[in-house]
């Protein structure tokens, strides 16, 4: 007695949180069932494996219907074929685009089309998410980054307004689609111990100050490309080292912004020559395509690491 | 002349990509009625389509109304080579015929293809002007309503309830034509969909003519069905009850419907109500039609085999010449019908006076060709034959009525076998005829028969039974008789008395049988039905005992043929009737009294027995009061007291055993292992799990003894299939796996709906079909309702709570209240101040208001919600319209179905898009709800060697709007002109 067939549909579609949860992390029915058994389950609810394994299969096989209109979110609410409720609906979309920080920091900032690929499978090793789940979130980066790519507007917005995503996972898409546009580069090991929250946190500033509408909104051009004109100024700030005057205005001015606010207020003071000539230079640089992309490691090794040598407490960038 | 028919269509979504070079499609529309086609202007490079086309209007005939469907196709336009369809959208426009029901037709309509299933939506608006025709000969009956519902629908009174009416139409299946060969397998199945669409049509314009010449404005419990007799063609018939309906002018006159009629009737002071009695009669006389129609049928005849509650007696004997008035009357009114049956299975008030016992009938027929479609008399002759069979049945019940009535049938290759089912009753007459005619009515009936205990007196005469039966003083009046256990078709009545809850008690039985042609397999077949009707009896009979109770409802049996097996599956509604006596345990007795090891075995095994009862009593809360013996009296002394058990009818007859089963008070049942057979089937009552707890189970509408139902339900439809291993198939192996099938999808079934612990899985519906040599179908649709443990007892203190939060909060806060608080309260306040009510006419606005602005952008275009259930109520709400009906028929095939996910996934896929087309054309009438839902059939063939599968589904219920109680009240509040018709919000039909 072999099982051919074995379904089960709903009029509202049954969504078992759990199942859902080792679906999204790439598990195969088989490892699931394991992992269902094992968090005792049966015992709970005083089923036989048979019907777990039939549940999973369900389960499964609704999650993978779903998994087109998850590409779509707006689709999701306007189809017809599932009766999801729309709290529901908003969860399956969230934890579908929800990501693994180990898996974002191998690949913030690598060109999303090419090459990757092949290298998932070295990085399903090196962080230990199933392959499965690697594509997934490799998939989702890349269809936020097709759709919004050529968008105008807020970035944000645009990622919310097209996936349906909470505040914070747009603001974290948001982060991720900029640094794959200025594809900076974040994999030297000198970076390897700033977090991807670091990073968000990095990418909204800059989204919020250099790019184009930051300067002006009413011009048409999107949050993801950096401010030419902002960046050509950048280069004039050279001026703030070369000067002698120039430099003690600004440094005299800094320090009285700081004054009080910094730990390490004395010794800021006392380097502020080397560190600020660090941060002009790398800031001047910045027209050059290539040294957008190394400016964080250029940060990291000009601003710093002389900073940390220092015994700095904190990173205060 | 009298109808015009308007249609606009106004745009698409989600459209497929038709042209792979620009990913986009040039789509455009054809609106098909008749033989009228319009075509919309192309939409060029969109999967969005604008189209906002103007109306296209149809002027025809309101007989093609109702057997014609709209159909309208999505095109994509293509310069050089053809145009290729997207998809179709069939719209039955019925409902838009009759004045009560729905006004306009518009929504979003999944767009759906046969091969690719549902490929995006479009939104459609049809509107319908009819003109008045009041040509007597006209063949048309618009306006007639049609409910699938089995009891008088929730916001009509019967005035008075006709009858029985029935038709079919039969018609060559165009899959079998020749034109198939040449055709696609798209345009076979659309040819198919088509020519459904048509015939039910026209079926229910007969039926519709049928109940309008009985006077009859609607047809209840309306069940169609489809018999794919392949080569032999296509059958679609149709069974109900004609009835003239009241549309109830406000929510007050909840009086019961009997009032007027009941006024002019005379007392008939010799009116004893008929002795009661129960027994339930199983009869399959089988006959076997051969060959061309002119050549004489011949026919097999099986002796009529009565099952009653104590064992089985050999024939039926015609109801004796005791009559009670009440009866000659109620015969009277029901004599002028040919068959005085109803597809009813629950009643208004003081309808159902007593119930005989479930009766039925099968027959085994060859098919063959229908050689013309106009005239079906074949198959109308078979039919009433099963009828005329059933209402003989009734009779030796001394029942004049049946109701719960069903027909159906199961066909495997050229054998038929057809089965109708009922529950023979004596009926009340005043509902039967207009209450001009001189009825008989006792208004002191209620008194005479207190509540609770009526429909179980027996109705035939107790010294001329029809049947061995062992009958009792009723245990609530004591006056009247009642048999020992009582099996129907029928819901439990409302004013039953029951003791406990109820459960699903299901009886499951395999037969091999020989691979056969024609003749000699309806012969091989007719022969085995009686012993498989013996046998599910027994089981049944059985399992009710072992759960410690004495009625069954809802019964319902089912026998599927199939190339080498017959299969029974019986399932019904358990529950402890306080009127009857209390069950017997069950006696195991054995063959050879004098082994030692074997007695020591028995003795175990009865004692597990014993057990399994006491348990059941206690998870099913059975605890009858207890009878002093002085008033429960013996069994009445009567030489028919002693009974017999026979293994089976026609085993050879020195096997039967006479058993004195008068011990005492009460009586046991006995089961005798006298084989390995019989040891298996006593294992198998054993092995029956119960559901975990928290959970009930039962096929009828409603759960007896629970009555706290919670708002939330989950309607599911749940498909098993199995492969047998050909080697060693022997019939004890079958009825295992057949058994664990079972068994192992209702499992599966608590275990999804865990979350929903406290529920009762409701209208259980199992159906099991045999595609193939190896292969077992089972099909289950139910729906899980959530109740509270506690609530009742709370209901009367909280209002009071209620009432003090409601002083003390201010208009701000009550926007945040859930709803029930601020409307529960506002019948008991004095006067109702304008400015209350304006609060509560803003609550439910303000909190959608606030939903929508929480959640995410484009949260509030999501898409309505549309419930489904196969009740005919919704828990905690009330309906207050009924839109018409809902008759849909699906094929779906695919030469790609391991790309698709393999048999699974493309059912699962296909039985989501069934769904979601119900749900769109529910919305689209402006319903909320689909209620008395039906999957009638779900044919599923595959051929995994070729990657090809195919399926049919068949599905109906009835459109409805339903208010939550909650809501209503707010909505009676603000309208105190007290006659608030369901009707009149005319703007709950738009929104």
């Amino acid at each position: 007695m072999t099982s051919e067939l074995d379904i089960f549909v709903g009029n509202t579609t049954l969504i078992d949180e759990d199942v859902y949860r080792l679906w999204l992390d790439g598990y195969s029915v088989s490892d699931a069932v394991v992992l269902r058994v094992c968090s005792g389950i049966l015992e709970q609810t005083g089923a036989t494996a048979a019907v777990l394994q039939s549940d999973t299969m369900d389960h499964y096989r609704t999650f993978h219907m779903l998994e087109r209109l998850l590409h779509a979110p707006p689709k999701m609410l306007h189809q017809l074929i599932f009766q999801i409720p729309p709290s529901r609906q908003a969860l399956l979309i969230e934890s579908y685009y929800a990501f693994d920080e180990a898996f974002v920091r191998e690949v913030l900032g690598k060109k999303l089309f090419k090459g990757t690929k092949k290298d998932l499978d070295d990085i399903s090793t090196k962080t230990g998410i199933t392959l499965k789940s690697c594509r997934r979130h490799l998939d989702n980066f890349k269809r936020v980054f097709k759709v919004v790519e050529e968008m105008r507007g807020s970035l944000v917005d645009n990622i919310q307004q097209h996936f349906l995503l909470s505040d914070r996972l747009a603001r974290d898409y948001a982060a991720i689609v900029f640094f794959a546009n200025n594809r900076f580069e974040t994999g030297k090991k000198k970076l390897h111990y700033l977090s991807f929250g670091d990073f968000a946190f990095c990418a909204e500033l800059m989204i919020q100050n250099w790019t184009l509408r930051a300067i002006d909104s009413q011009v048409d051009d999107m949050d993801m490309d950096l401010d030419k004109e902002f960046l050509q100024d950048l280069k004039e700030l050279k001026v703030l080292v070369a000067d002698k005057d120039l430099l003690d205005l600004h440094k005299s001015l800094v320090c009285t912004a700081l004054r009080g606010k910094l730990g390490v207020f004395s010794e800021m003071e006392a380097n502020f020559k080397n560190l600020s000539r660090g941060l002009v230079n790398v800031a001047a640089k910045l027209t050059h395509n290539k040294d957008v992309r190394d400016l964080f490691v250029d940060l990291v090794e000009k601003f710093v690491e002389p900073c940390r040598s220092d015994h700095w407490p904190l990173n205060e960038y | 002349m009298p109808g015009k028919l308007k249609v606009k269509i106004v745009a698409g979504r989600h459209l497929p990509v038709m042209d792979r070079a620009s990913d986009l499609t040039d789509a455009f529309v054809e609106v098909k009625f008749g033989n009228t086609t319009f075509k919309t202007d192309v939409y060029l490079k969109s999967l969005n389509p604008q189209w906002n086309s103007e109306w296209f209007k149809f002027e025809v005939d309101d007989e093609d109304l109702q057997d014609e469907p709209l159909q309208i196709t999505v095109l994509d336009h293509d310069t050089y080579s053809a145009n290729d369809a997207i998809g179709k959208v069939y719209i039955d426009i019925d409902p838009l015929l009759y004045s009560e029901a729905a006004t306009v037709i518009s929504g979003w309509f999944p767009i759906y293809d046969t091969i690719h299933g549902i490929r995006g939506e479009i939104n459609v608006v049809v509107k319908v002007d009819l003109f008045n025709d009041l040509n007597r000969f006209r063949q048309s009956s618009c306006g007639v309503k049609f409910f699938c519902t089995t009891s008088i629908p929730k916001c009509y009174r019967a005035v008075i309830i006709h009858g029985f009416v029935e038709e079919l139409v039969v018609n060559e299946d165009p899959e079998y034509q020749w034109i198939d060969r040449i055709r696609t397998p798209r345009a076979s199945n659309e040819a198919r969909q088509r020519l459904i669409s048509l015939m039910s049509g026209e079926l229910q314009r007969k039926i519709g003519l049928k109940v309008l010449e009985m006077r009859g404005n609607a047809v209840v419990g309306y069940l169609q069905c489809f018999d794919l007799e392949g080569e032999s063609g296509l059958v679609v018939r149709a069974i109900g009850t004609a009835c003239t309906l009241d549309k109830l002018s406000s929510p007050a006159a909840l009086l019961p419907a009997c009032n007027s009629p009941s006024r002019e009737m005379k007392e008939s002071p010799l009116v004893h109500p008929p002795s009661h009695g129960c027994r339930s009669t199983h009869n399959s006389p089988i006959h076997t039609a051969t060959g061309s129609r002119l050549t004489q049928n011949f026919s097999v005849s099986v002796p009529t085999l009565i099952y009653t509650g104590m064992g089985s007696g050999s024939a039926g004997k015609e109801g004796g010449p005791f009559k009670a008035l009440l009866r000659q009357q109620t015969q009277s009114a029901l004599e002028q019908r040919e068959f005085p049956f109803f597809t009813l299975t629950a009643f208004p008030p003081g309808f159902l006076v007593h119930v005989g016992g479930v009766v039925s009938a099968r027959s085994v027929k060859l098919l063959d060709r229908i050689h013309n479609p106009d005239e079906p008399e074949t198959r109308d002759a078979w039919w009433a034959e099963i009828r005329q069979e059933i209402k003989s049945h009734a009779k030796a019940l001394g029942c004049h009525a049946v109701v719960g009535y069903s027909e159906s049938t199961s066909i495997c290759e050229e054998v038929c076998i057809l089965s109708a089912s009922g529950t023979a009753a004596v009926l009340n007459p005043r509902f039967l005829q207009d209450g001009t005619v001189e009825g008989c009515l006792e208004p002191r009936l209620e008194e005479n028969l207190p509540a609770g205990c009526g429909f179980c007196h027996i109705p035939y005469d107790e010294l001329n039974m029809p049947f061995p039966a062992h009958l009792t003083y009723c245990n609530n009046c004591r006056k009247q008789k009642v048999p020992d256990v009582l099996f129907t078709t029928i819901d439990l009545p409302v004013d039953a008395t029951v003791i406990g809850k109820g459960c699903l008690i299901q009886a499951r039985l395999c037969r091999l049988k020989k691979k056969a042609q024609a003749e000699a397999n309806a012969t091989a077949i007719s022969n085995l039905l009686p012993f498989m009707e013996y046998e599910v009896h027994t089981q049944l009979m059985n399992k009710l005992k072992l759960k410690a109770m004495n009625a069954l409802f809802g019964l319902r049996i089912q026998i599927t043929v199939g190339e080498n097996m017959l299969m029974g599956l019986a399932s019904a509604t358990g529950v402890y009737l306080a009127a009857l006596p209390t069950p017997g345990g069950i006696q195991i007795a054995g063959k050879t009294p004098n082994d030692g090891s074997y007695e020591q075995h028995i003795s175990h095994m009865q004692k597990k027995i014993n057990d399994t009862i006491a348990k059941n009593k206690e998870l099913y809360e059975i605890n009858p009061p207890e009878i002093s013996e002085e008033i429960i009296g013996s069994p009445i002394p009567e030489p028919r007291q002693r009974s017999r058990l026979l293994r089976s009818q026609s085993e050879s007859s020195d096997e039967v055993t006479e058993l004195d089963l008068s011990h005492g008070k009460k009586d046991a049942f006995v089961l005798e292992i006298d084989d390995t057979d019989a040891m298996e089937d006593v294992h198998s009552l054993l092995t029956d799990v119960p559901p975990p707890s928290g959970f009930y189970s039962c096929n009828t509408e409603i759960m007896p003894g629970i009555n706290n139902w919670t708002s939330e339900i989950q309607m599911f439809t749940s498909v098993r299939v199995i492969r047998l291993s050909s080697l060693n198939l022997t019939n004890q192996a079958l009825n295992k796996n057949f058994n664990d099938l079972c068994e192992n999808l209702l499992k599966s079934l608590y275990f999804k709906l865990r979350s929903m612990i406290p529920c009762c899985l409701c209208h259980v519906n199992f159906t099991v079909s045999l595609p193939e040599d190896e292969l077992i179908q089972v099909t289950v649709t139910a729906v899980a309702i959530t109740f509270d443990k506690n609530q009742a007892l709370q209901t009367t203190k909280t209002h009071a709570e209620k009432l003090l939060q409601r002083a003390s909060t201010d208009n701000e806060e009550l926007l945040q209240f859930p709803l029930e608080l601020c409307s529960d309260s506002l019948p008991s306040h004095p006067f109702p101040p304008a400015k209350a009510v304006t609060v509560e006419k803003a609550s439910p606005m303000g909190e959608g208001n606030f939903r929508n602005r929480s959640a995410p952008p484009c949260a509030n275009s999501t898409v309505g919600v549309v419930k489904m259930t196969p009740l005919s109520f919704i828990p905690g709400a009330k309906i207050t319209k009924y839109l018409g009906i809902i008759n849909m028929f699906f094929i779906r095939e695919t030469t790609s179905l391991r790309e698709e996910g393999g048999v699974s996934g493309f059912l699962h896929a296909f039985i989501a898009e069934v769904f979601a087309m119900v749900r769109a054309h529910v919305a689209a009438l402006g319903g909320n709800a689909v209620v008395s839902y039906i999957m009638k059939q779900c044919v599923f063939m595959e051929n995994p060697n070729k990657n090809q599968a195919q399926c049919l589904i068949n599905v109906s219920g009835d459109a409805v709007v339903f208010v939550r109680e909650s809501e209503l009240e707010v909505v009676s509040a603000q309208q105190p002109a007290a006659n608030c018709q369901p009707s009149c919000p005319g703007g709950e039909v738009t929104t």
